[in-house]
Formats: structure tokens, C-alpha cells, sequence
């Protein structure tokens, strides 16, 4: 009870500072749309409206960029991180294309790529490998040695210490990566869209952009908002579930 | 233990000396060590913090290669890690993902000790209960003290039975009470089983109580200051403490352990400035 209500109190305070903004005058009202105007017209986009369709392309891109992301970093992130001696010059390279924000690299994308799914995919692979590969690396450099000598006191062979000792330490830090890769393309998902989407969330708040539709926006933004943290939620529970025996829980 | 001295040593170290490459150059940590372990020995090892104890048992164990001089085990050098040597880590190890049971289970289920389901869990049974972790046998080691993590990796190194016991500090984590139970059990362990032991103490009084041979080693770079014969047969008890032959060694020993501690901490001193 006294949870919820800390749980719910930030929001409510929130939206009580949204009205107190939009009903001040402060702001010109047709700038900034009342809660209840954006709660409204979500109703509407979402009952017959486009917004299903636009969550389902979304959330389809994400997953398939933090996907295919993710399926390169694990293992490229955990050979820099066992290797520690290929890391001193493969760090810089990856420091230099994770510098890079994505949207600089649309252009090019176009060029390469077109304008289909595959363009806005790729996209955000590039930035869910490139956060996913860092966390498995750091994460990877971390393990004590000492779990895999004390394995071969033990009698283990190569392929049991791989098995029963590098697996079970890197499962955590591939849900974090997993996390840190969702929560970057989730940022990244209106880039993507720049690349002429018709349909998906980015594609909606830049379609309501070009006809001053704030409310429509809003709506946008406040999806993004919502499922990116729903998705975080999924996945810290299911890390509490599959790695119980972390003192914490990856941030 | 008192084996025959025509009997062929099972660890010999032969003019051992353990020079690592640090940032600042070059540091020496063992030089020109050479000391024998007969089969059932047990050998103690004292001597000041940071002389280089760990790692002449890391040789043995097969985790650091000497720089000059050669160890021999049962006649071959020593090569990589192996199940017929158990060694207990100064820093435990205890494996974090896994529950008590199946942290002493580990090496029952590797390939290179088969076991019967029934034999591995009975033997699982047995150390939880002998170590007091009976109680938590489904706990994983984050909700264990540091005595309990301690007794943990004893127990799962002495479940895959080694002929080698291999200890480094095993018992520094615990109270004085079950400091002394542990010593106890570990000094059953050895007479029903029969090990080859290395231990590697700050207590002279555990060194003395436990093992047949001491050997007390100088500050940085350990080199042997001087090795000593225990004069008590097997089995010990706790009544062994308050003989008068055991105050004298442990007066001797202790002034000799006192002045290689001193010499170490001049040492670490000079090394500050
Ligand atoms: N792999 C290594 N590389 C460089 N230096 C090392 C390495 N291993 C140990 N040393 C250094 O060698 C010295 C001896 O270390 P060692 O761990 O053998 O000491 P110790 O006698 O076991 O000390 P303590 O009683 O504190 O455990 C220390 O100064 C340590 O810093
Ligand atoms: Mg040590």
C-alpha cells in the first residue's frame, strides 16, 4: 500500500506540474496541450487510430536491432574481455564508432542501405552492439581468476571450466548488456524513423511534428517513454529470477 | 607419518627461486628454496605477510613456474593444475552462482572424478555436515559469513579426497573455536585418509599443533631460515598445547618468526619512503 503510493507519487506530481504549466498561462495553451487533452487524443490513435500499428513497428525494429546487436556483442565483447591483450587495440576503434550518434550516420545509411527496414535495423544494431559490446567487456575483464583456478584444482578440463565456470559469470553481464542495448535503442528509435518511415512511433511524433500537432506528440513521446520502461522492468525481473545469486542486480 | 628415510620424497624443491616482472622492475620472492615433503609428511610454512608463501604453494599447485631451480612432484616437474592436488585458497573461491551443496558437489561432477549419484550425495552430506553448514545447504555463498565461505571451499576441496592437501591460510577467517574444530577434523581427515600436506600458517601454535615438519622462511625474498622436526607422534589432542616440550618449540620458533616479521616490516618501510 505505502509502496504503491511511493511508487505512484513522482507521476502524480508530474502531471500536477504539467497542469500547473499548461493552466498557468505561462505558456501560449496551443503550445502545450493539458493531460487530459493528450490522454484524450491517445484514446483516439489507439482505438482505430494508427498507434498499434506504430507500436508494433517500433517495438518489431528494436527488437530485431537489439537482437542482432546483441547476438555480435556477447561473443565479440567477451573475446576482448577474456583476451585482455587484444583489447588494448581494439578498444580505441570501438571508442571511435560508439562516439559516433547515430543519426550522423543516416546519410550514409541511405546510401548503403536505401530506405527500407534494413536501413532503420541496422541503425539500431549499430547502437546496440556498440553499448551491448562495452558492458560485456568490462563486465568480462571483471571475473576473478580465481573461479577458473580453483576449477582446475579440482580437475575440471577446458571444455567444464567454459561450461560450469565462464558461462554461469557472463549470463549476468549479458542481461545487462541486453538492458543497456534496449534502453539505447529505444533513444534511438526516432533517428531510425528519420529514414522516411511511414509507420512506427518515430514516424508518428515527426509526421505530428510537420502539422503542429503537440498532442500527437506527446502521445509519441509518452509510448516510447512507457514501453522502454516496461521492457527494463521485464528484464530486471527476469534477472532477479535467473542470477539470484548476485549480491545486486546489474544496474 | 614416520615414514623410512630411504623413501622417495613426493615433493621436492630443489634451489627454487621466483623472480616476477612488476611495473618497478624486477621482483625477487623466493631464492635458492630447497626443501623435501615425504609421502604423509605434513609441512607447515610460516614466515612474515608478503615474503612469498603463496607463491611456492602456487608452484606446487601448478599456477606459477619457478624462475631458477626446479620442483619435482613424485619425480616429474611440476606441470599444470590437477585433482590429486586440493588446494585451498587464501581467498577461498567459493563459485557465487552456485548453493552450498553444489559448490561441495563441483568436483564430484567433473569428468575427472566419477562417482555414483549415491556416493557423490552421500559424501556432499557428510562435509556440509562435518563443516556446519547442514543448515544451508540451498543458501548461495552471498548470504554466508566469512568463516562459513572459508569452511566451504575446505570442504569442497576435501570432497574430491586429493592425495595433496595444498592450504594457504585455511583457517584464518575462523573463531578460535572452530578454528580448532577444523583442526581437528582436518587432523582425522589426514589419518583416515592418509594426505601429503603443505600448510601455510601465521599461527605457530597451529603450525606446531598440526604438522611434522616446520619450515620458517626469511622476509622478502623468502629464503629457509631454519626447519624444524616436530617431535609428537600421531594422533594429537588439544591436551599436546600444554606440554612443556610444545611452549619451548613455540618459544623458539616464535622468536624466530618475530625476527623475520620485523625485518619485513623495515623492509615495507624503506620500500614507502
Ligand atoms: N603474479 C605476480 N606478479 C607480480 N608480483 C607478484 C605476483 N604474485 C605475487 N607477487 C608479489 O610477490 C610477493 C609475495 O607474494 P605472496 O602472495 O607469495 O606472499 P605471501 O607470503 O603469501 O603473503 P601473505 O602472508 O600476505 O599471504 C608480494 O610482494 C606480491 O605482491
Ligand atoms: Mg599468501
Amino acid at each position: 500500500m505505502r509502496r504503491t503510493a511511493l511508487i505512484l507519487a513522482p507521476w502524480v506530481l508530474m502531471v500536477m506540474i504539467w497542469y500547473a504549466v499548461a493552466l498557468s498561462g505561462l505558456v501560449n495553451a496551443s503550445l502545450m496541450p493539458t493531460p487530459h487533452q493528450v490522454a484524450a487524443r491517445f484514446w483516439e490513435l489507439a482505438n482505430g487510430g494508427r498507434l498499434p500499428r506504430d507500436i508494433w513497428m517500433s517495438t518489431q525494429r528494436v527488437f530485431l536491432g537489439v537482437a542482432l546487436g546483441i547476438a555480435l556483442a556477447v561473443p565479440v565483447g567477451f573475446l576482448l574481455g577474456w583476451y585482455q591483450g587484444l583489447r588494448s587495440f581494439v578498444d580505441p576503434v570501438i571508442n571511435f564508432f560508439r562516439a559516433l550518434p547515430p543519426i550522423a550516420l543516416i546519410p550514409l545509411v541511405v546510401v548503403y542501405f536505401g530506405i527500407g527496414e534494413p536501413a532503420k535495423v541496422i541503425i539500431l544494431f549499430y547502437a546496440s552492439f556498440f553499448a551491448g559490446v562495452i558492458v560485456m567487456y568490462e563486465g568480462i575483464a571483471q571475473i576473478s581468476p580465481i573461479f577458473v583456478r580453483v576449477a582446475r584444482t579440482l580437475g575440471a578440463s577446458d571444455l567444464e571450466i567454459f561450461r560450469k565456470v565462464i558461462v554461469p559469470l557472463t549470463v549476468p553481464h549479458i542481461l545487462t548488456a541486453l538492458r543497456v542495448a534496449l534502453g539505447v535503442a529505444w533513444a534511438t528509435l526516432v533517428a531510425s524513423e528519420l529514414i522516411a518511415a511511414q509507420q512506427g512511433l518515430g514516424a508518428l511524433i515527426q509526421n505530428a511534428g510537420s502539422f503542429f500537432q503537440l498532442d500527437i506528440i506527446y502521445v509519441g513521446i509518452i509510448c516510447i517513454g512507457f514501453i522502454a520502461l516496461s521492457m527494463d522492468l521485464a528484464l530486471r525481473a527476469a534477472s532477479r529470477r535467473l542470477v539470484a545469486w548476485q549480491d545486486r542486480i546489474g544496474s | 607419518m614416520s615414514a623410512p628415510a630411504c623413501e622417495t620424497p613426493r615433493i621436492v624443491f630443489y634451489r627454487v627461486s621466483v623472480e616476477f616482472d612488476t611495473a618497478h622492475g624486477p621482483l625477487r620472492v623466493v631464492e635458492d628454496v630447497s626443501f623435501s615433503v615425504r609421502d604423509r609428511e605434513f609441512v607447515a610454512i610460516i614466515g612474515p605477510s608478503g615474503c612469498g608463501k603463496t607463491t611456492m604453494m602456487n608452484i606446487v599447485a601448478g599456477f606459477v613456474q619457478p624462475t631458477g631451480g626446479s620442483v619435482t612432484l613424485d619425480g616429474r616437474p611440476v606441470g599444470g593444475p590437477g585433482p590429486e592436488r586440493g588446494v585451498i585458497f587464501q581467498e577461498y573461491g567459493v563459485f557465487p552462482w552456485l548453493t552450498v551443496e553444489q559448490n561441495i558437489a563441483f568436483g564430484l561432477n567433473l569428468a575427472a572424478n566419477r562417482l555414483p549419484a549415491a556416493e557423490k550425495a552421500q559424501i556432499v552430506q557428510r562435509y556440509m555436515g562435518l563443516m556446519g553448514l547442514g543448515d544451508f545447504a540451498k543458501a548461495y555463498p552471498k548470504h554466508l559469513s566469512g568463516g562459513m565461505r572459508q569452511r566451504l571451499a575446505i570442504a569442497r576441496a576435501y570432497a574430491v579426497k586429493p592425495q595433496f592437501l595444498l592450504m594457504d591460510e585455511p583457517f584464518g577467517a575462523l573463531d578460535a573455536q572452530t578454528r580448532s574444530n577444523m583442526q581437528d577434523l582436518l587432523l582425522e581427515v589426514l589419518a583416515a585418509e592418509g594426505k601429503t600436506v603443505m600448510l601455510i600458517t601465521h599461527s605457530v601454535e597451529e603450525a606446531i599443533y598440526l604438522s611434522s615438519k616446520i619450515i620458517v622462511v626469511t622476509a622478502r625474498p623468502s629464503r629457509i631460515r631454519e626447519v624444524i622436526d616436530v617431535p609428537f607422534a600421531y594422533p594429537r589432542d588439544e591436551g599436546l598445547h600444554e606440554r612443556a616440550e610444545f611452549g619451548e618449540l613455540r618459544s623458539h620458533i616464535r622468536d624466530l618468526v618475530m625476527k623475520e616479521y620485523a625485518a619485513q616490516q623495515r623492509q615495507t618501510a624503506r620500500n614507502l619512503e
